[in-house]
C-alpha cells in the first residue's frame, strides 16, 4: 500500500491535533482549579473592597471610600496602626531572636558534631506539629496559676518571677514570640545548614591554612555565601509576621488581649470581616479593602527586599 | 564542615549548647505527652513527676465522649484527597510544561508559578461567598479544592525541576516503539519522578493537615470540623480538665509524629524542598 502526499499530510494534521488535545487534557484540570479557587478570588477581593456591602449583599459602588474608612477613621486607624506596630514588633523580633538562635544552631552543626543527625530530627520535630497544638499547649503552660512554667519558678524559689505572663500586656506578645520561635527555629536552621554545606571545602581549609580565625571564617567566608539563604528566610519570616494570626488568637483570642498588646493585622482584617464584639457586624467591603492594603504591603516589600538582598549575594562558582 | 570530628574542650562547648538545646526542644513535649497519663490532682499537686500509673482514662475519655476521634477522621480523608489529587493534577500540568514544547508554554508555566505569589487568606472573603454560592460551606469538599489549588504551583514547581532533568532517550524510544503519549506518561516518565512527587507531596501535606485558618471560616458544623479546628472546641468543653487536654494534644499531634519519625530524612527535604534550591 503507497501513500499519497495528502495522505501523509491528514496523518501529520492528525497527530498535532491528537497532540494538541493531549496537552489540553494535561493542562486544564489543574488550570481550571487554580482559576476557580485562587485567581478569580484573589481579582474578586479587588473588586469586592470598592463596594458597600450589608452582610453577604453586595450594594453600590463606593470608590475607595472602604479605604479611606480604614485608613483615616480616627477609630479604625488607631487600631491599624497598633496592630501593625505589633506585626513590626514580631518580625523584628523574629528574625533577632528566631533566626539568630537559628544561625548560631546551624554554624554549630556545622562543625558535624557528634549526633548530628539525631539533633537534627529534634530541632525539627516542633516544626511539624500544628501551631494549634502549640499554641494550646503552652496556653495550659503558662496557665499564672496551673502552669509550669509559674510551678517550676517557684520550685527554684523565683517567686516573684510567676507572673500571670499571658495576660500582662508586657509581657504576653513577648511570651508568644518565644513560643513562636521554640515552634519554628528548626526550619531555618536546617535551611542556613544546608547553605553552609554547599559552601566549597576548600575555601574554609584554605583560610585555616592561612591563619583565619574562625571568627573571621564565619564573617568573611560562610556569611557572604549564605546570602541567599539569608534571603530566602527574611522574605518568609515577612510574610508570616505579617500574616500572623495562628498563635495570638489561640493564645489571647481575636481581640488582641490584653489592652490591644497582641492584636495583629491578621485578628483585625478577620474582626473586619467576620465581624466581632469590638468590631460589630460582619463588613466585607472594608475588610476586602484591608486585605487589599496588605496584599500590597507584603507584595512590595518583598520584592524590594529580595532585590535589595540579592544585590548583595555574591556568586559562588 | 570539618570532615574530622572537633577534638577538645571546643567540641565540649558544642555538645553542651546542643543537649542544652535539645531539653528545650524535648521537654515540653514529654511533659505534654506524661501530663496526658495524670489525673487533674496528679497535674496540679506533682506537676513535674512520673505519672503514678500508665492511666488511660484521660485517652477513653476523649475515644468515648468527645468528637475528637471524628476530626482525626475528617483531617485524615482531607489531607489524604487533597495531597492524591494534587499530585495527579500537578504531575499533568508539570509534565506538560517539562516535556514538550508548545507555543504558549511559558505562559502556562508563568501561569502556575504566579500562584505562589498569592497568599489566599486574604482572598478568604471572595471565597467564602463563592463556596457559598456553590454549595461547598460545611463541606470536607470546600477544604480540599482549597488546599488543592493553594499547593499547585509549588508542586508544580517542584515537578517541574524534576521532569526536566529526565533525558529524552527514553521517551524517543518509547514512540519509535509506537507506545501512545499517555503510555509513555504513566508507565516510564511518572514512575522516575517519584521521590520528587513524595518531597512535594509531604510540603503541601503537613500544612494542610495542621491548617486552621480556612476551616475556622468555612466549617460549621461539629461532624465537618478537622483535628486542628476541632481542638478549640474541645477546649472550650473541657477547659477544666488539664489532664483530658494534654491528652488530646498528644493524641493529635501523634500521627505527624510517627510520620515524621519514621520518615525523618524525607521529611525535612520535603518541608525545606521550597526554600533550598
Amino acid at each position: 500500500m503507497s501513500m499519497t502526499n495528502a495522505d501523509y499530510e491528514k496523518a501529520k494534521r492528525n497527530r498535532t491535533l491528537k497532540l494538541k488535545l493531549w496537552l489540553l487534557f494535561l493542562i486544564l484540570p489543574p488550570a481550571a482549579i487554580l482559576i476557580v479557587f485562587v485567581f478569580v478570588p484573589m481579582g474578586s477581593a479587588v473588586w469586592y473592597s470598592v463596594f458597600d456591602w450589608d452582610g453577604l449583599v453586595r450594594k453600590e459602588f463606593i470608590g475607595l471610600a472602604n479605604f479611606q474608612d480604614i485608613l483615616f477613621n480616627p477609630l479604625k486607624n488607631k487600631v491599624l496602626f497598633n496592630a501593625f506596630m505589633n506585626n513590626v514588633k514580631v518580625f523584628v523580633s523574629l528574625m533577632l531572636v528566631q533566626n539568630g538562635i537559628a544561625l548560631v544552631i546551624a554554624l554549630l552543626l556545622a562543625r558535624n558534631p557528634k549526633g548530628y543527625r539525631f539533633y537534627q530530627v529534634v530541632f525539627f520535630l516542633p516544626v511539624i506539629l500544628s501551631t494549634v497544638i502549640i499554641g494550646f499547649q503552652w496556653k495550659l503552660f503558662l496557665n499564672p496559676v496551673f502552669g509550669l512554667v509559674n510551678k517550676f519558678l517557684h520550685n527554684i524559689g523565683l517567686h516573684d518571677w510567676a507572673l500571670p505572663w499571658l495576660g500582662l500586656p508586657e509581657t504576653a506578645l513577648n511570651s508568644m514570640l518565644l513560643v513562636n520561635s521554640w515552634h519554628w527555629f528548626g526550619f531555618p536552621t536546617l535551611v542556613f545548614l544546608a547553605a553552609i554545606h554547599r559552601i566549597p571545602k576548600d575555601f574554609i581549609e584554605a583560610a585555616r591554612l592561612d591563619g583565619a580565625s574562625e571568627w573571621r571564617i564565619a564573617r568573611e567566608i560562610i556569611w557572604p555565601l549564605m546570602a541567599p539563604a539569608i534571603t530566602i528566610i527574611t522574605v518568609l519570616t515577612f510574610i508570616g509576621s505579617f500574616n500572623w494570626f495562628e498563635i495570638p488568637y489561640i493564645m489571647n483570642g481575636l481581640e488582641g488581649s490584653p489592652a490591644g498588646s497582641t492584636d495583629m493585622l491578621g485578628l483585625m482584617f478577620y474582626r473586619t470581616a467576620f465581624g466581632s464584639v469590638s468590631a460589630g457586624g460582619s463588613n466585607f467591603g472594608s475588610g476586602s479593602a484591608l486585605a487589599v492594603l496588605m496584599f500590597i504591603f507584603i507584595f512590595v516589600f518583598s520584592i524590594i527586599a529580595t532585590k535589595y538582598l540579592t544585590s548583595r549575594e555574591v556568586e559562588m562558582n | 564542615m570539618q570532615t574530622k570530628r572537633n577534638a577538645g574542650y571546643e567540641a565540649w562547648l558544642v555538645q553542651i549548647f546542643l543537649i542544652a538545646t535539645t531539653i528545650v526542644v524535648l521537654y515540653p513535649i514529654i511533659m505534654m505527652a506524661m501530663s496526658g497519663f495524670k489525673t487533674n490532682a496528679e497535674i496540679f499537686g506533682n506537676p513535674f513527676a512520673l505519672p503514678k500509673s500508665l492511666n488511660f482514662d484521660n485517652y477513653l475519655v476523649i475515644w468515648n465522649t468527645t468528637d475528637v476521634p471524628r476530626f482525626l477522621l475528617n483531617s485524615t480523608i482531607v489531607t489524604l484527597a487533597s495531597v492524591a489529587i494534587l499530585l495527579v493534577t500537578g504531575t499533568m500540568a508539570a509534565y506538560a510544561i517539562s516535556r514538550y514544547r508548545f507555543r504558549g508554554s511559558i505562559m502556562v508555566s508563568l501561569f502556575f508559578l504566579a500562584g505562589l505569589m498569592l497568599p489566599l487568606r486574604l482572598a478568604i472573603i471572595p471565597l467564602f461567598i463563592q463556596l457559598k454560592f456553590m454549595g461547598l460551606i460545611d463541606n470536607l469538599l470546600g477544604l480540599i479544592f482549597i488546599y488543592i489549588a493553594m499547593s499547585l504551583p509549588s508542586t508544580v514547581f517542584i515537578l517541574t525541576g524534576f521532569l526536566r532533568a529526565l533525558p529524552s532517550e527514553l521517551e524517543d524510544s518509547a514512540r519509535v516503539d509506537g507506545a501512545s503519549e499517555f503510555r509513555i506518561m504513566v508507565e516510564i516518565m511518572v514512575p522516575l519522578i517519584t521521590p520528587a512527587m513524595v518531597i512535594a507531596g509531604i510540603y503541601n501535606a503537613v500544612p494542610i493537615w495542621n491548617d486552621f485558618f480556612f476551616p475556622l471560616i468555612f466549617i460549621q458544623t461539629p461532624e465537618m470540623k478537622t483535628l486542628a479546628q476541632g481542638l478549640t472546641s474541645f477546649f472550650g468543653e473541657y477547659s477544666v480538665n488539664f489532664g483530658v487536654l494534654y491528652a488530646g494534644l498528644t493524641l493529635a499531634a501523634l500521627p505527624v509524629v510517627i510520620v515524621f519519625i519514621v520518615q525523618s530524612k524525607r521529611f525535612i527535604a520535603g518541608m525545606t524542598a521550597g526554600a533550598i534550591k
